[in-house]
C-alpha cells in the first residue's frame, strides 16, 4: 500500500475551498454563485474522506454522505428560488435583489 | 495509488479554476462535472470506493444535471455570454483573491505533518455503520430530502 | 379653652373646601351663608378666646396642634401663639372680615362665579389667620404665601378680561420679589440661630448678636424686603393701584384691611430683631416717610375712585412703617386697627357708589350725589374724616401717636415729624377732594340712579361707621408685647410734646380739607388755572403715573428680560440636546450605508469575517 502525506490531502481541499470562495464573492450571476457553493461543499467533503482514510474507519465517509444529501436538498431549493427570481425580474443578476436597502 | 491521487488532484484544481473563470454557464457546468469526477478519482485513490461512486453518481450525475435543466430552462449560456463578460472586469478579482490567499495561508500553517497509510474501507464497513450507529442520521437525511422536495416544488410553482 | 385657637383658621378652611368642591350645586343663599357664616363663626371663636385671655394674667399662650416637619436639627410645627398683638390682629381680621363678607353677599349677588368668590375669600381669611397666629416663621411663611395666592386669584377674579390677568400677575410677581427676600432672611435666621420658633429666635438673637451686628442688619433687611413687598411700600408699591381691577370687597379686605398689613405685623412681631439693627429701623421709617409722601402726591391727581383709595392705603401704611421705624410699635398697631375700620368703610362705600352708578369709576363723571346715595355719602364723610385725622375720630388718635413717636427720635426726628405733617396735609386734600367731587356740586351724570343697598350691604357700613368714629377710644392690649427691652418706647413716653406741635397736628389736616373745599366745592381756585403754570403739566403727569415707577421698572427689568427671551428664543441650552439628536442622525447616515441591500456586499462581509477569524486562529 502507498502512503500519501496527510498535508497534501488537506492542501488539495483547502485550495478547492479557496477557489470556491473566490467564485462566490466575485460572480454576479446567481447560477455561478450556487456552483461555487457546490465547489466549497465538495472540498469540505474531501477533508472528511481524507480524515477517514487516515484513521482507517468509515465515519468520515458517512459524514460525506450527509454532506452530499445536504448539498442535494440545498441545490433543489436554491434552483427553485432562481426560477422564481427569473420569473419576477427577468434576469439572473443578484444585484437586483436590493429591496432590503437602507 | 498515490499517482492517481496527484493526477486527480491536479485535474480537479485546474478544472475548478476554469469553472470560476468561464463566461458561458453551460461550459462552466461541464468543467464542474469534470472537477467532481476528478475528486471521485481522488476518493478512490484514498481507499474509499463507495464514496467515489456516490460522488460520481449523485453529485456529478444528479445535482449537476439539475443545474443543467434549470440553465436550459432559463436559456442562459450562449445568449448571455456578453452580459457575463461585462460583469467581470479585472478589478473585481483583486479583493477576493487577496482574501482567498490569506485564508489559504492561514489554513496551510495549521496542517500537522503526518502520512496516511492507504487502506481500503469498503462498502461493507460503511453500510455496517449506516445501519448501526448512524441509522438515525439516515432517517434525518431522508427527512431533509423530503423537505427539500416539497419546498422546491412549492417555491418553483408559478402562480 | 385655648385649644380652640386651632379652630380659628379651621372654619374658613372648611368653608373654602365646601364651596370649592360643592359650590356649583348650592343655592346662592346657602353659599352666602357658608361663606360669611364661617368667618362669623371664627369671630365668635376669637371672642371666646380673647375674653378669658384678657381677663387672665398670662401674657402669652402657646398651643401646638401638630408637628409638621422634623428633620435633623430643624423642627417646625403647626404651633399657635397668642399674645396681645395676636389678639388685635385676629379680632380685626375676623371682625372686619365678617363685615366685608356680609357686604359681599349683597354686592356680588349678580355675579355668576358667586361660589368661587366666597371659596377664595375664605381661603384668604384662613391663610391670614394662620399668618398671625403662627408661632414659628415657617408656618407664618405658609400663611404669607397663602394670602399672596388668594390675592392673585381674587385680583384676576374676572379672568375673562386679560387686563385683570395682567394686574394679578403684576401683583403676584412684585410680591414674589419680596417673598424671596424674606425666604432668604428665614434661611439666614435658621442657619445662625438654629431655630425658626419666633420667641426662642428673638431670645437667641438678643443673646448672641450685638446691637448693629452684621447678621442682625442682614436678617432685618431681608425681612424688610418681604414686608415692603406685601405692604406695597417703596420700592415695591407698583402693584397695589393696578390690583383695584378686582371686585371692590376684595379691595376692601385684602388691599386695605388685612393683607397689606401683614408686613406691618411681621415687623412688629420681630421688633426685637429690628431693635438690634437701629440703622435698618431708621430705614423702615424713611421708607415709610418717602412712601407716604409719594403716594400722597399721586392720590391728589387720580380720578378713578378706587385708585385714589389705593394710593391712600399705600400712604397710610407708610405712616405705619414710619411708626415702626421710630419705635412707636403700639401706635403703629393702633393705626393698623383704625385704618382697617375707616379704609374698609371707604372701600365698601365706594362699592356702593360704583354699583349704584352702573360701574362708573371716574369721579369727574359723578357729582352732587349726596341726595341720591345717602348711605354712601355718610360712609364717605365719616371715613374721610377719620382718614384725614379729624379730631376725635379714630384716625386722629392713631396718627397723632405715630407723629409724637417720630418726634422722639434724635436728630432726624423733627424732619420725620414734619414729613408726617405734610403728609397729613395731603391726606386732607385728596380725601376731601374725593368727597367734594363725588357728592357735592352739580350732578354730572347718572341722574336717575337710586342707591343699591340692601340690609346685607347697609349693616356692615353702619357698623364700620360706628367703629371709625369711636374706634379711637379702644385701648389695645399690646403694652406687654412691646415693653420688653424697648428703650425707644420708654423715651417716647417721657418726651413732652409742646402744645404748639399738638396744635399744628390738629390744624394741618383741617387746612387740607379747607384747601380742597376752596378748589372743588366753593370754586375759589380752580385746577385748570393751576395747570397753566409752567411745569404744571409735567408735574401732573409725573405724579399721576405714580412718580414714574412703572416706567422705571419697565425700563430696568421688563424690557431687558423680554429682549433676552426674544434673543434666546431658540434656547441656548436646548442646542446641547439638539446636538445629541444631530449626532445620532449623522451616525445613522454614516452606518446606513453598510445596509446596501446587495447580496454580494453581504457575502463579502461574511467572507471577510471568516477570513479574519481563521487568520486570527492561525497567526496568533
Amino acid at each position: 500500500m502507498d502512503t500519501i502525506p496527510f498535508e497534501h490531502g488537506l492542501l488539495l481541499a483547502s485550495a478547492l475551498f479557496a477557489l470556491g470562495l473566490v467564485g462566490v464573492t466575485t460572480r454576479r450571476n446567481i447560477v455561478f454563485v450556487l456552483m461555487s457553493l457546490e465547489i466549497m461543499l465538495n472540498a469540505t467533503g474531501l477533508v472528511f474522506v481524507v480524515g477517514s482514510s487516515k484513521w482507517g474507519h468509515a465515519d468520515g465517509q458517512i459524514m460525506f454522505l450527509m454532506i452530499l444529501t445536504l448539498a442535494a436538498a440545498e441545490v433543489a431549493v436554491g434552483l427553485a428560488l432562481i426560477i422564481q427570481l427569473y420569473r419576477r425580474f427577468k434576469t439572473v443578476d443578484i444585484d437586483v435583489l436590493s429591496q432590503l436597502k437602507g | 495509488m498515490s499517482f492517481l491521487f496527484y493526477a486527480g488532484g491536479a485535474v480537479a484544481l485546474i478544472s475548478t479554476l476554469f469553472v470560476i473563470l468561464q463566461t458561458n454557464v453551460v461550459h462552466a457546468l461541464i468543467y464542474l462535472v469534470l472537477s467532481l469526477l476528478a475528486v471521485a478519482v481522488v476518493f478512490f485513490s484514498l481507499g474509499a470506493p463507495f464514496v467515489a461512486l456516490l460522488e460520481a453518481i449523485v453529485y456529478a450525475g444528479a445535482i449537476m444535471v439539475l443545474f443543467l435543466f434549470v440553465v436550459m430552462m432559463l436559456n442562459l449560456g450562449q445568449t448571455t455570454r456578453e452580459q457575463e463578460k461585462a460583469w467581470l472586469p479585472p478589478r473585481v478579482w483583486l479583493i477576493p483573491v487577496v482574501l482567498a490567499t490569506v485564508l489559504l495561508s492561514g489554513l496551510l500553517s495549521s496542517f500537522p505533518a503526518n502520512s496516511i497509510e492507504v487502506t481500503e474501507v469498503g462498502v461493507m464497513e460503511v453500510s455496517g455503520l449506516l445501519f448501526g450507529p448512524y441509522v438515525l442520521a439516515v432517517e434525518l437525511a431522508s427527512f431533509l430530502l423530503l423537505a427539500g422536495l416539497i419546498s422546491a416544488y412549492h417555491l418553483a410553482k408559478s402562480r | 379653652m385655648f385649644e380652640s385657637l386651632g379652630l380659628l383658621p379651621t372654619f374658613p378652611l372648611l368653608g373654602f373646601l365646601t364651596l370649592f368642591l360643592a359650590g356649583g350645586f348650592l343655592p346662592r343663599r346657602m353659599i352666602g351663608l357658608i361663606g360669611a357664616g364661617s368667618i362669623g363663626l371664627s369671630f365668635l371663636v376669637a371672642l371666646s378666646i380673647v375674653m378669658p385671655f384678657l381677663s387672665g394674667d398670662s401674657e402669652e399662650v402657646r398651643h401646638v396642634v401638630y408637628t409638621w416637619l422634623s428633620v435633623g436639627n430643624f423642627e417646625s410645627t403647626f404651633g399657635l401663639y397668642l399674645d396681645g398683638l395676636t389678639v388685635v390682629m385676629i379680632l380685626v381680621i375676623t371682625g372686619v372680615g365678617f363685615l366685608i363678607h356680609l357686604y359681599s353677599t349683597g354686592f356680588m349677588i349678580d355675579d355668576p362665579s358667586f361660589s368661587r368668590f366666597f371659596a377664595i375669600m375664605n381661603l384668604f381669611v384662613a391663610s391670614m389667620l394662620i399668618l398671625v397666629i403662627a408661632d414659628n416663621l415657617l408656618l407664618l411663611y405658609l400663611g404669607w404665601e397663602g394670602v399672596g395666592l388668594c390675592s392673585y386669584l381674587l385680583i384676576g377674579f374676572w379672568y375673562t378680561d386679560p387686563e385683570n390677568g395682567y394686574a394679578a400677575r403684576k401683583a403676584f410677581v412684585t410680591t414674589r420679589v419680596g417673598d424671596t427676600s424674606m425666604a432668604i432672611g428665614l434661611f439666614l435666621l435658621f442657619t445662625q440661630l438654629g431655630t425658626l420658633d419666633i420667641q426662642s429666635l428673638l431670645v437667641f438673637a438678643q443673646d448672641r448678636w450685638d446691637i448693629g451686628s452684621g447678621f442682625a442688619i442682614a436678617a432685618t433687611l431681608l425681612l424688610l424686603g418681604g414686608a415692603v413687598g406685601k405692604s406695597a411700600q417703596l420700592p415695591l408699591q407698583t402693584w397695589l393701584p393696578d390690583a383695584m381691577a378686582g371686585p371692590t370687597p376684595i379691595s376692601a379686605l385684602i388691599h386695605a384691611a388685612t393683607m397689606v398689613t401683614a408686613g406691618v405685623y411681621l415687623i412688629a412681631r420681630m421688633h426685637p430683631l429690628f431693635e438690634l439693627a437701629p440703622n435698618v429701623q431708621l430705614l423702615v421709617a424713611l421708607i415709610g416717610l418717602a412712601t407716604l409722601l409719594i403716594a400722597g402726591f399721586t392720590a391728589m391727581t387720580q380720578h378713578d375712585i378706587k385708585r385714589i383709595l389705593a394710593y391712600s392705603t399705600i400712604s397710610q401704611i407708610g405712616y405705619m412703617f414710619l411708626g415702626l421705624g421710630v419705635g412707636a410699635w403700639s401706635a403703629s398697631i393702633f393705626h393698623l386697627m383704625t385704618h382697617a375700620f375707616f379704609k374698609a368703610l371707604l372701600f365698601l362705600g365706594a362699592g356702593t357708589v360704583i354699583l349704584s352708578l352702573h360701574h362708573e369709576h371716574d369721579i369727574f363723571k359723578m357729582g352732587g350725589k349726596w341726595r341720591q346715595l345717602p348711605v354712601a355719602f355718610a360712609s364717605f364723610m365719616i371715613g374721610s374724616l377719620a382718614l384725614a385725622a379729624f379730631p376725635f375720630t379714630s384716625g386722629y388718635f392713631s396718627k397723632d401717636e405715630i407723629l409724637i413717636g417720630a418726634l422722639a427720635v434724635e436728630g432726624v426726628g423733627l424732619w420725620l415729624w414734619l414729613g408726617g405733617v405734610v403728609g397729613a396735609f395731603f391726606t386732607g386734600i385728596y380725601s376731601f377732594r374725593l368727597v367734594f367731587v363725588v357728592f357735592f356740586g352739580e350732578s354730572r351724570g347718572h341722574h336717575d340712579e337710586g342707591e343699591v343697598t340692601g340690609l346685607a350691604m347697609a349693616l356692615p357700613l353702619f357698623v364700620l361707621m360706628v367703629l371709625a368714629l369711636l374706634g379711637g377710644f379702644i385701648h389695645i392690649p399690646v403694652d406687654n408685647v412691646f415693653s420688653h427691652g424697648a428703650a425707644l418706647v420708654a423715651t417716647h413716653e417721657e418726651h413732652s410734646v409742646s402744645t404748639f406741635m399738638h396744635a399744628v397736628m390738629i390744624v394741618v389736616p383741617l387746612l387740607g380739607i379747607g384747601v380742597s373745599y376752596l378748589f372743588y366745592c366753593a370754586g375759589v381756585f380752580s385746577v385748570s388755572s393751576l395747570m397753566k403754570l409752567p411745569l404744571a403739566k409735567t408735574l401732573h403727569s409725573f405724579w399721576y403715573s405714580g412718580w414714574g415707577f412703572d416706567y422705571l421698572y419697565k425700563l430696568l427689568f421688563i424690557s431687558p428680560f423680554l429682549w433676552l427671551s426674544k434673543v434666546n428664543r431658540r434656547d441656548v441650552v436646548d442646542t446641547f440636546y439638539a446636538g445629541i439628536v444631530v449626532l445620532s442622525v449623522f451616525g445613522n447616515a454614516v452606518s446606513v450605508r453598510s445596509q446596501s441591500g446587495l447580496l454580494r456586499w453581504y457575502i463579502l462581509s461574511i467572507v471577510i469575517g471568516i477570513v479574519l477569524l481563521v487568520s486570527l486562529g492561525a497567526f496568533l
